[in-house]
């Protein structure tokens, strides 16, 4: 289980090596049993996969194509609706929520054949860099079981890094699929802003929010990307740009591509995490890449600005767990406000709570100008510093994280620390641009370390191209 | 609460502005796909987007902004090339999503007007702006055995397409105001866009109204009056309005700003928020939907689409048709009246008898069947034959008179009854002399009275013949051979 690949599968189901039901009894099985070690799942979906795995081996008896994800074990981020199946969003709120309706992305992977076996651990809502603020515990790095994997898809990182799932769906708002990524030593895609649907992906900050893969290489994540990508009339956001094979894309030819590295983002980045990503640097121009130094004037202003827009974006959306309806309610509450008020109260984990209050604060009468809408005329500053960029490079290469995994509990009673980490990936989520991390090595403790690949809207081909060639070389 | 005499009144100049909103006449709701039947069972007009399921995202109809925009026209708005959907915050059971989805600072159009007649004075009420937005459900607190406890609530109307037409502060009383909601409402029912039944909710209004000495320029501090539910209601709330913010600032009172709510059972406006507890609603761009562009194709496309409006039309019966402007203004109250009417005055080619004939023979067996003119069993056509006849001489008046009752009963042309009763005009000119020389030999009184200078008695002998004649005697000749042969 451990090794396979979408590669792999295809070859092993199409040689009758094994079947489709055979291969998701073993992911199912190896994956319950390493569960315990990281708690990276926070529940299974056996009937679902087998169910799934039959109609690939019917496919295949009929000789018929398995499909682009024929018989691929899939693990999905618990905060994306799959019918029938909880979908909890790591918060007590939605400790019993059952998904009426599967999201498009979900709909479009076992349409071509994915298996979803399984959901995974996250920070509540996917509010965090650590997954340690899920309210049915935090996940462990597979890399190193006293560290955290990231957050906040850290669930679906883990699974991949530690071979009980081939690929996984995470959901990165300001990081959470480049960060936990990088620290598990794996590959994390956030695909341009409109790519792939936000139907169905429970929303923490809608103009933010997107669901991108996860996979040990370029080219599996690359697939899985293409799979979910394109237009769906359910997400008045989602674009019209046709989706073009990765697959072609990636002719590990990178030649005279022209590469910035922006000096903002290198005057802070120190020790084992500098040290590996300017060898990347070094790495690239020896396969034939043009580096220059290039500048994101507004970079400084990024985490200010994030955190007013996905915390006012945030107090919105999380309006609709009031109680009411299908969220876990409080009991004994004698009034409507008091309904609200426990429900909410006992319901929400610190963390959203902090970011709800700091949303309804940005955007309470008399504060919007001054923080909402100078946050929303700042990022599109930061979106403009990369549209000049890439008049200029082809790609942008830099860090994901200042530092690797740290330790569970070490920056818990810290936010601000915590924010911090996000530095250097909420750039490319406020611009809505393709960004990834790829590992690029390991500190002498064994820990990985991405370098992240920047590339223009819907630029994603280059960014495969010049992050296959990278694993590559 | 005291309220303040008439004479007290008088001294006041009250100043009121409208806030409708309209439910639009899509058939489906404003962000899914979800029918807008009524009258469903609670909650089964449903889906994961209106009832706010987790990672549900709206997508907007363009049908309801097709309607929308129609509406912007008829009330001559400048409908802007972008406008921008905007989240209004508000926790309430039957509000799923916790924000309604609306317009704000980019409604979909501004700057229009609606012309209204109060007492023969015309006058133009401004429209400050259209914004389109999603209904919620309803609370449902009554009616359950448990109702002292629980309330239930039906989603079946939430994301209902909802415009909200804001009007400037141009009515100055609640006569204007009343004439205003007419006339929007007409121009609405005639483009389309809604039904406007007050009774099933798809027209609500709110009313500001605030009092200011006469003279003065700085208006006074304004009360929204809210639950306005029908014409009369409107009326009664601002007159009840006006009288008491009156007696409140007579006697040394101060008003605040507050929403009211009226009560229909006592005639009285109560308070409901005063402004210190009023939402903030934390305004922000709806992050889920894309700017809305209206093209100016598309916004020429609907244009062109739209029916004459009522006030037009209203005008050009006056100058085109003749007619006077209260007939005008009588068969342009509806859009199937006026298309009717336009019918039977071409038809007849007299539109000023078939302006009559509908609103006073054929209006008058409506209403006694209870019927609207879209029910009527004599079609336009028909109506217009039969005016066609009277006017060319072919059918006296009286005759048709007798006709129409038997056309509404057998939905028949008028033509056949005509045929099978011999009810057509008398052309044998010898037969009504005959006929007029026997009533002057029956009457030899009444012809000596008329010689003798009392011409009033020649209707008596006009009646004889007509009498005679079974009313198929052409009264224009019969007067004239009277008069002749009488010298």
């Amino acid at each position: 289980m451990t090794k396979h690949t979408i590669s792999s599968v295809r070859a092993g189901l199409l040689s009758k090596e094994f079947s489709a039901v055979e291969l998701t009894r073993q992911a199912l099985s190896f994956a319950e049993a390493e569960n315990p070690k990281t708690n990276a799942y926070l529940s299974f979906s056996p009937e679902r996969a087998l169910a799934a795995a039959e109609r690939v081996d019917a496919r295949i008896a009929a000789g018929e194509d398995p499909g682009a994800l024929g018989g691929v074990p899939v693990a999905v981020k618990d905060v994306i609706l799959t019918k029938g199946l909880k979908t909890t969003c790591a918060s007590k709120l939605l400790e019993n929520f059952i998904a009426p309706y599967d999201a498009t992305a979900i709909e479009r992977i076992e349409a071509a054949g994915g298996v979803i076996i399984g959901k995974t651990n996250c920070d509540e809502f996917a509010m965090g860099s650590s997954n340690e603020n899920s309210a049915f515990g935090p996940v462990r790095n597979p890399v190193a079981l006293d560290r955290v994997p990231g957050g906040s898809s850290g669930g679906s990182a883990a699974v991949v890094a530690q071979g009980t799932a081939v690929v996984s769906l995470g959901s990165d708002t300001g990081g959470s699929i480049r960060q936990p990524a990088s620290f598990c030593g794996i590959v994390g895609v956030t695909p341009t802003y409109g790519r792939v649907s936000r139907y169905g992906l429970v929303a923490f900050a809608s103009s933010l929010d997107h669901i991108g893969p996860f996979a040990r290489n370029t080219r599996d994540a690359a697939t899985l990307l293409e799979v979910m990508a394109g237009r769906d009339p359910k997400d008045a956001t989602s674009a019209e740009a046709p989706v073009p094979s990765y697959a072609a894309s990636m002719t590990g030819n990178v030649k005279g591509l022209k590469i910035g590295i922006p000096v903002e983002y290198m005057k802070h980045a120190t020790g084992e995490t500098a040290d590996l990503v300017n060898a990347s640097f070094r790495k690239l121009q020896a396969m034939g890449c043009e580096l220059r130094e290039i500048s994101l004037p507004n970079t400084d202003y990024a985490i200010d600005t994030y955190y007013i827009i996905c915390t006012a974006e945030a107090s919105s959306n999380l309006a609709r767990y009031d109680g009411v309806r299908y969220t876990t309610r409080s009991q004994n509450s004698g009034t409507l406000s008091d309904l609200y008020k426990n429900t909410r109260g006992e319901g929400f984990g610190a963390e959203v709570k902090r970011r709800i209050m700091l949303g309804t604060y940005v955007l309470s009468h008399g504060y919007y100008d001054a923080y909402y809408k100078k946050a929303q005329m700042v990022r599109n500053l930061i979106t403009q510093d990369f549209n000049k960029a890439f008049t200029e490079v082809d790609a942008i290469v830099a860090p994901v994280s200042p530092f690797p995994a740290f330790k569970l509990g070490e920056k818990v009673n810290d936010p601000i620390s915590m924010y911090l980490s996000d530095i250097y990936t909420i750039t490319g989520s406020l611009a809505g641009i393709p960004c990834m991390s790829t590992p690029c090595g390991n500190t002498s403790e064994g820990l990985p370390v991405g370098l992240q690949i920047l590339c223009k809207h819907f630029g994603e081909e280059t960014m495969f191209r010049l992050a296959d060639a990278f694993e590559n070389s | 609460m005291e309220l303040a005499p008439p004479e007290l009144i008088a001294k006041y100049q009250p100043v009121i502005g409208l806030e409708v909103h309209v439910q639009l006449a899509t058939r489906t709701k404003i962000f899914c796909s979800c029918e807008m039947a009524f009258g469903a069972p609670p909650n089964t007009n449903v889906c994961p987007v209106c009832l706010a399921l987790p990672g549900a995202l709206p997508v907007l109809s363009m049908d309801a902004v097709e309607l929308a925009v129609k509406a912007s026209l008829a009330l001559h708005c400048r409908v802007n090339p972008v406008s921008r959907f905007a989240r209004k915050n508000y926790f309430y059971p039957d509000s799923p999503k916790g924000y309604q989805i609306s317009q704000y600072d980019e409604p979909l159009a501004e700057h229009g007007y609606v012309d209204i007649t109060v007492d023969g004075v015309k006058k133009r009420i401004g429209v400050t702006r259209v914004h389109m937005e999603d209904d919620a459900g309803k609370s449902v607190h009554d009616g359950f055995r448990d109702s002292d406890r629980n309330t239930y609530v039906d989603l079946n109307r939430c994301g209902a397409p909802l415009i909200e037409i804001v009007s400037e502060p141009d009515m100055r009383s609640s006569d204007e105001a009343y004439a205003y909601l007419t006339e929007l409402k007409q121009a609405l029912q005639f483009v389309e866009v809604s039904t406007c039944d007050m009774e099933k909710g798809h027209l609500r209004c709110d009313a500001n109204v605030s009092v200011m000495l006469k003279g003065a320029e700085k208006f006074g501090t304004r009360a929204e009056v809210k639950n306005l539910n029908s014409f009369r209601f409107l009326k009664l709330a601002i007159d009840y309005e006006i009288a008491r913010q009156v007696a409140l600032v007579e006697s040394g009172g101060r008003m605040v700003q507050e929403t009211r709510l009226f009560n229909a059972d006592s005639g009285e406006t109560v308070s409901m928020r005063s402004k210190e507890d009023a939402h903030d609603y934390r305004y922000f761009p709806e992050p889920d939907l894309v700017p809305l562009r209206v093209s100016d194709e598309w916004k020429a496309r609907l244009a062109a689409s739209m029916p004459e409006l009522p006030a037009d039309k209203r005008q050009r019966f006056v100058t085109e048709y003749g007619l006077r402007e209260y007939d005008a203004q009588v068969l342009t109250l509806t859009r199937p009246m006026s298309e009717f009417y336009e019918e039977v005055a071409s038809v007849s080619g007299d539109p000023k008898t078939a302006a009559n004939w509908l609103m006073g023979d054929l209006a008058g067996l409506l209403k006694a069947a209870g019927k609207e003119i879209e029910e009527s069993p004599v079609s336009a056509k028909h109506l217009g034959e039969l005016v066609a006849m009277v006017s060319k001489g072919e059918l006296t008046g009286k005759s048709a008179k007798d006709v129409l009752p038997k056309m509404f009963e057998t939905g028949e042309a008028p033509g056949p009854i005509v045929d099978r009763e011999g009810l057509k005009t008398m052309s044998d000119m010898g037969a009504v002399e005959k006929i007029i020389d026997d009533v002057i030999a029956a009457n030899p009184k009444q012809v000596e009275q008329y010689k003798s200078g009392k011409t009033a008695v020649m209707g008596f002998l006009v009646g004889q013949v007509m009498k005679a004649s079974r009313g198929q005697a052409a009264a224009n000749v019969v007067n004239d051979m009277l008069k002749t042969k009488l010298g």
